[in-house]
């Protein structure tokens, strides 16, 4: 249970870590909550020669509403979300959705940043960033630029971060005041990756849903958004039918892992009943 | 007398003695983290030892290169089979009649079986080495499926048993075959069946689980050389034990062994036997002169030390068409992993397990277990289970609820009309136990009445008819668990370890100002036992618990116990220590006649003292006894007040217990909700209420994670897919239900003080309450028996199966 | 491996020390700094019996480098009592209640307890379960440790301690 040696560093900017990751290449890896990274290490299973410790870089901090986004720096950890008040008002699902990963603990370390860039297929962060159409901005040796999240994730631990990248901030655009959310969990237990997750956001009008969109969690190697299972809801009250129709156009692009936590057909069979749950929820919500 | 004198009630309550919630001693130092764990000792100049593992779980071992290793800093030495055979120690016996490879000695038989030992100067170091060994495998077929073990086809696994067709339990009937163990009447059971109007047959599994304390297995061995003598420091519920079996394997003098047990951080079974970690630490040590340290880490102990359960258990009841229950018949097959390295007490190749016929009346019974040898870790008793207890008691009232579906009766009424009646104790069962007290009929019906079962039972209709109509999503189901167990080994006729008769003792000296010291056989791994032993101390001779100093663990100075494991320590131990202070007592009274002038029959004991009948101003506090034990003894009588008591139980103790699970399952998810769980136990005299309740709080938890999904299992190519807390459930205190306690008192008559243990009923209870449970929520679907654990995927599968899921 | 010596306060003092960067930090505390009430139950992070509380946040000690905490303000089970030696509220309402048995998940889960406390004075029965849902105990069945906090939750607050009917 003791990871491989290792050089330390601790860069007070973005410019320095950034410079660090070029120089070192491979054998250099950032640590940001080190609660996926460490464990890992101490398992042998990742042996960085090198540790980029990002907790001194200042400007990966903080929550910032300008307009309708709300930007929050990569090193803004679990707990710091659900202390945010402007969170709360702005991005409730991100509320939700927090407390439901890992426990306490983990959660005052554990970074958003490393949720939504190492590429874990069980990561929550993920598909909620793809539901609220979020964008991340990465900073490298060639500059900075943003990628979109659904254009991110590109297969199990494999993301658009070129070598060299680390990711800087996620802004997120912020869903329209009465708006239906919800995050649908299923897990063995807490602390665990969920069997299916599903994360709806929607607003409606006169009982009929205008917008939605819907994300899926750990149903496939990587995060996904359900974009027909949402088509399927527009226009409808979310009856029966409709219901019925999401779930299986979500179903559809659903492809788990049969694991600990379940076979397949299981994992999809629960994967679509966190979509009528969320949905229903989330309807549950709207004003 | 006036209104200064304390009154007979002041004065007891001034003992807390028996009966009392005294709160614990432990807690002064583990609420400050001062425990004294066997990591938290450093002795000058200690190394640390580490084990290269297999990651095959069937494999010749061709070669295995250190060079790379002993060229990592501070890497001393890295220490394999040929080391270990130079001094006899490459394999080691076992508890059970077996022998087991300290390390891979030409191959290894499970996954993480210890292949290499590295020796450096600190834990960092040694990790380091251990990924540095280079280790040439070469693969051979895997057997995991136990059911195949006795197949002729079958792959051989142990080598070194070719050839030998009987073992230390008997024949052998297949070279995967370890022993086949029957007791029971098979022709008259064969008779009974041959003529019943209803029998059912199913195949129930306990699947292989473990015990996983929090604070893994772990040593310091530290050999003088100078002197000769090795010191180890260890997790050992058993520490006498272990210091004999080092003796009489490593071939060093008993007395200049001395074992530490010092506080344990749970042991649940996992910390009886011997481990390759404590051996390979003890040669390091007399290797390199060193103090050796060794802790496993949390997937070597989920991985390699013994696991629990395994048993694959076809049983049989016959039974009238009214109900009445006229034979059991029970077959078991064992899965022993590589090696049988149960910590059984040696007679018992199948631990307790013929308590099967358990809280019933079976006129006939028989019963056959034959263990078997797989690719898996060694072991199979632990985990609060008293010898196989838990797997008897899930398979009866398993197979009761079976018996009830088919008869369409009533669980709890199938139960009550085969209950052992009271008079019928002493209970003679048909597999050859005697109970000794028991009271089933009005435990049962407190269980039924605090419960409403009955308004369970209607609820139970209206919602299964709600869920045939389509209204609800939902499923309920009752689980009755009525057990009887067995505990307390053991009398010297049938239970030894290794040879050592299961008694246990105690030796309590008084000192001059009314204080002493109780040193006892048994060693606590969060028992309580500081806190409870000097409450049976303080009854029995009048001076307050906390003038009591208990030790345990120390070979040195503690009289030779067989250690604590089976809920054996009040049984066993309570008694010795019961039976030491009734001694000192009857010499407290002769120095009280002496002191008091009068003589020792004209004396009664009051609580605190000593007072002479019919005089009550006449009395002499035990307290002032004490005093005088050091200076005026009556003539020829020797100073001190001090006694021994070394227990030999005339039986065992059967505690008894009536659970009930309510839960409700979501068909569409299998995610399940405990509604309520209502524990009555009857655990005889009961010493500290508080501390019983702890104990059923804790078992019932281990009962409800194995219940619902704690399994370390195998996949077909032998890998444990279940090794770490990622995957081996372990339940937080989100997931744990809330525990009702409740209890009847049946004391066992030949217990000194009446006490019959209760550590592991909660566990022997519990998991059949909550697999009853399930099962009664599917039965109406058409289901007889849905195998643990309950995982949710796994009951989304049983709805599924059974047409009640899409 | 060249060492860093690394400085931080632990329970109100100031230590130091030497470590390899790789030197995790509950080694550091348990080894170097010799305070060995702080438990180590497992190597993947679940446990949580290495629970110590750095500047005011409850982190898991094994997953995180003693190098990281140049500088932190840290308060493990060995800083709980109060300032003459007394039972704090928490170790008191552990014992009152039976709150442990074996005591290995103790000092981690009232150094958490500790930090829940402060997150959330009064705390409903479901929110204590919530709060220490990152602390595992074999032994009691967490149904008496929620006991103990309520226990020292009521007395911190001045409040009467009424047990829930069973």
């Amino acid at each position: 249970m003791i990871p491989g040696a290792f050089s330390y560093h601790r860069p007070a900017t973005v410019a320095d870590a950034v410079k660090l990751l070029a120089d070192l290449g491979d054998d250099a890896r950032p640590l940001a909550g080190g609660h996926s990274l460490v464990p890992m290490m101490k398992l042998r299973l990742a042996t960085p020669a090198h540790l980029i410790d990002l907790h001194g870089v200042a400007d990966l901090k903080g929550i910032k509403r300008d307009g309708n986004k709300v930007t929050i720096g990569a090193m803004t950890t679990q707990h710091e979300l659900l202390a945010s008040d402007e969170i709360g008002k702005s991005l409730p699902i991100l509320h939700e959705t927090a407390l439901l990963i890992a426990d306490p603990q983990v959660r005052y370390r554990g970074t958003i940043g490393g949720n939504v860039a190492n590429g874990d297929p069980g990561n929550d962060m993920p598909a909620l960033m793809l539901t609220l159409g979020a964008s991340y901005q990465l900073q490298g040796p060639n500059g900075a630029r943003e990628v979109v999240a659904s254009d991110f994730y590109q297969g199990a631990y494999f993301t658009a971060l070129e070598p060299g990248e680390i990711l800087t901030s996620v802004t997120v655009p912020v869903p329209a005041a009465g708006h239906g959310y919800a995050y649908e969990k299923l897990k063995r237990k807490v602390g665990d990756y969920a069997t299916a997750a599903a994360a709806v956001v929607l607003t409606m009008a006169g009982g009929k849903v205008t917008t939605c969109t819907i994300g899926l969690t750990n149903l496939h190697e990587t995060p996904l958004l359900a974009a027909d299972a949402a088509k399927a809801v527009i226009g409808t009250s979310l009856d029966a039918v409709s219901l019925k129709k999401a779930a299986q156009a979500a179903e559809a692009i659903m492809s788990p892992a049969a694991d600990a936590r379940g076979p397949v057909e299981y994992r999809k069979h629960v994967g679509c009943i966190m979509v009528t749950r969320a949905l229903q929820r989330a309807a549950g919500r709207a004003k | 007398m006036n209104d200064l004198t304390p009154t007979r009630e002041q004065r007891t309550a001034a003992l807390e003695g028996m009966g009392c919630k005294r709160k614990r001693v432990e807690d002064i130092r583990f609420t400050q983290g001062r425990g004294n764990y066997v990591d938290d000792v450093k002795l000058p100049g200690m190394l640390h030892g580490d084990f290269v593992r297999s990651p095959h779980p069937h494999a010749r071992v061709k070669k295995i290169d250190d060079s790379e290793a002993l060229k990592v800093p501070g890497v001393l030495a890295v220490i394999t089979a040929e080391t270990l055979k130079t001094v006899n120690l490459a394999w080691m016996p076992t508890l059970a009649g077996d022998v087991q490879m300290v390390l891979a000695d030409g191959k290894v038989l499970f996954q993480n079986q210890e292949v290499a030992f590295v020796v450096a100067t600190d834990r960092y170091a040694a990790d380091d080495g251990i990924n540095k060994v280079i280790v040439e495998y070469e693969p051979l077929p895997v057997l995991v499926d136990p059911f195949k073990a006795m197949d002729a086809d079958a792959p051989l696994l142990r080598e070194d048993l070719a050839g030998k067709t009987s073992g230390a339990h008997g024949p052998r009937k297949h070279h995967n075959h370890i022993f086949e163990w029957t007791v029971g009447d098979k022709e008259m059971t064969d008779a009974a069946f041959k003529k019943a109007e209803v029998t059912i047959k199913e195949m129930i599994s306990y699947h292989r689980t473990h015990p996983s304390p929090l604070e893994t297995c772990q040593c310091v061995c530290s050999f003088d050389k100078i002197k000769g003598e090795l010191t180890i420091y260890g997790t050992f519920q058993a520490p006498h034990v272990i210091r004999t079996v080092v003796s009489l394997i490593a071939k060093l003098p008993e007395q200049k062994i001395h074992v530490i047990a010092p506080d344990i951080g749970g042991g649940f079974g996992n910390k009886v036997g011997a481990y390759p970690g404590y051996i390979c630490a003890a040669v390091a040590s007399i290797v390199t002169g060193k103090p050796v340290k060794w802790v496993e880490d949390r997937i070597e102990n989920l991985t390699a030390t013994s696991f629990a359960r395994d048993y694959h258990m076809t049983t049989e009841i016959a039974a009238t068409k009214e109900g009445k229950v006229t034979g059991l018949r029970v077959h078991v097959l064992a899965d022993h992993g590589a090696f049988d390295a149960c910590a059984d007490p040696s007679k018992w190749p199948a631990g307790f397990f013929n308590i099967v016929t358990g809280s019933y009346d079976f006129p006939v019974a028989h019963l056959a277990v034959d263990g078997i040898y797989t690719n898996k870790a060694p072991g199979g008793v632990a985990y609060r289970c008293s010898f196989r207890v838990t797997e008897a008691a899930y398979c009866i009232e398993r197979a009761m609820d079976i018996l009830a579906q088919k008869l369409n009766m009533d669980p709890a009424e199938l139960r009550l009309k085969n209950f052992i009646k009271p008079e019928q104790f002493p209970y003679h069962s048909a597999l050859g136990w005697e109970y000794d007290s028991g009271d089933y009929h009005t435990a049962m019906k407190k269980m039924m009445e605090t419960t409403d079962y009955a308004a369970l039972r209607k609820e139970q209709a209206e919602k299964r008819a709600a869920f045939k109509r389509g209204e609800t999503r939902e499923i309920m189901g009752l689980g009755v668990s009525f057990f009887t167990e067995i505990v307390g080994a053991g009398p010297s006729k049938n239970c030894d370890i290794l040879g050592i008769a299961m008694f246990d003792s105690c030796e309590i000296r008084m000192h001059p100002t009314g204080a002493g010291i109780a040193r006892v056989g048994s060693k606590s791994q969060g028992q309580g036992h500081e806190t409870t032993w000097a409450q049976i101390i303080a009854t029995e001779i009048g001076i307050p618990a906390d003038n009591i100093m208990v030790e345990e663990g120390n070979t040195d100075t503690a009289p030779y116990g067989l250690g604590t494991y089976g809920s054996r320590s009040t049984p066993v131990a309570g008694a010795a220590i019961a039976m030491a202070a009734r001694k000192i007592k009857a010499k407290a009274q002769m120095i009280a006649a002496y002191k008091l002038e009068v003589h020792e029959d004209d004396l009664e004991f009051d609580i605190d003292g000593f007072r002479v009948k019919g005089l009550p101003e006449k009395y002499m506090s035990m307290k002032d006894i004490c005093w005088a034990a050091y200076n005026s003894v009556p003539p020829g009588m020797e100073p001190g007040l001090e006694a021994v008591s070394y227990y030999d139980p005339p039986n065992m103790t059967y505690p008894f217990g009536a659970y009930l699970c309510v839960m409700d399952i979501d068909v569409d998810t299998g995610v399940y909700k405990v509604r309520r769980f209502y524990a009555l136990d009857d655990c005889g005299t009961r010493i500290n209420p508080m501390i019983i309740e702890g104990q059923v709080h804790g078992g019932l938890t281990e009962a409800f994670a194995i219940a619902m999904g704690q399994e370390i299992r195998y996949d077909d190519a032998g890998n444990v897919v279940t090794g770490s807390f990622m995957d081996f459930f372990m339940p937080t205190a989100v997931e744990t239900p809330h525990w009702e306690t409740d209890f009847t008192v049946t004391p066992s008559p030949h217990h000194p003080i009446g006490a019959k243990g209760v550590g592991e009923s909660p566990n022997v209870g519990g998991v059949p309450a909550f697999s009853n449970a399930v099962n009664d929520a599917f039965s109406f679907l058409g289901s007889t028996h849905i195998q643990m654990p309950h995982d949710f995927w796994r009951n989304w599968k049983a709805a599924k199966e059974l047409g009640a899921v899409a | 491996m060249a060492k860093t010596h690394v400085t931080m306060k632990v329970n109100g003092a100031e230590v130091e020390g030497l470590v390899e960067p790789r030197t995790l930090l509950v080694h550091f505390i348990r080894e170097n700094l010799q305070m060995t009430g702080t438990h180590i139950g497992c190597e993947t992070t679940h446990c949580g019996a290495c629970t110590v509380d750095i500047d005011g946040m409850s982190v898991k000690s094994c997953t995180m480098f003693a190098v990281q905490a140049e500088g932190s303000d840290i308060t493990t089970i060995e800083g709980i009592a109060n300032a003459d030696g007394t039972l704090s509220a928490l170790q008191e309402g552990f014992r009152m209640m039976h709150g442990l048995q074996c005591g290995f998940c103790t000092p981690g889960m009232i150094v958490r307890a500790h930090r829940l406390l402060q997150e959330n004075p009064r705390p409903s029965e479901q929110e204590i379960r919530m709060g220490i849902s990152g602390n595992i105990c074999r032994c009691t069945g967490y149904q008496n440790i929620v006991r103990a906090i309520q226990y020292a939750a009521a007395k911190i607050n001045g409040v009467e301690f009424k047990e829930a009917a069973e």
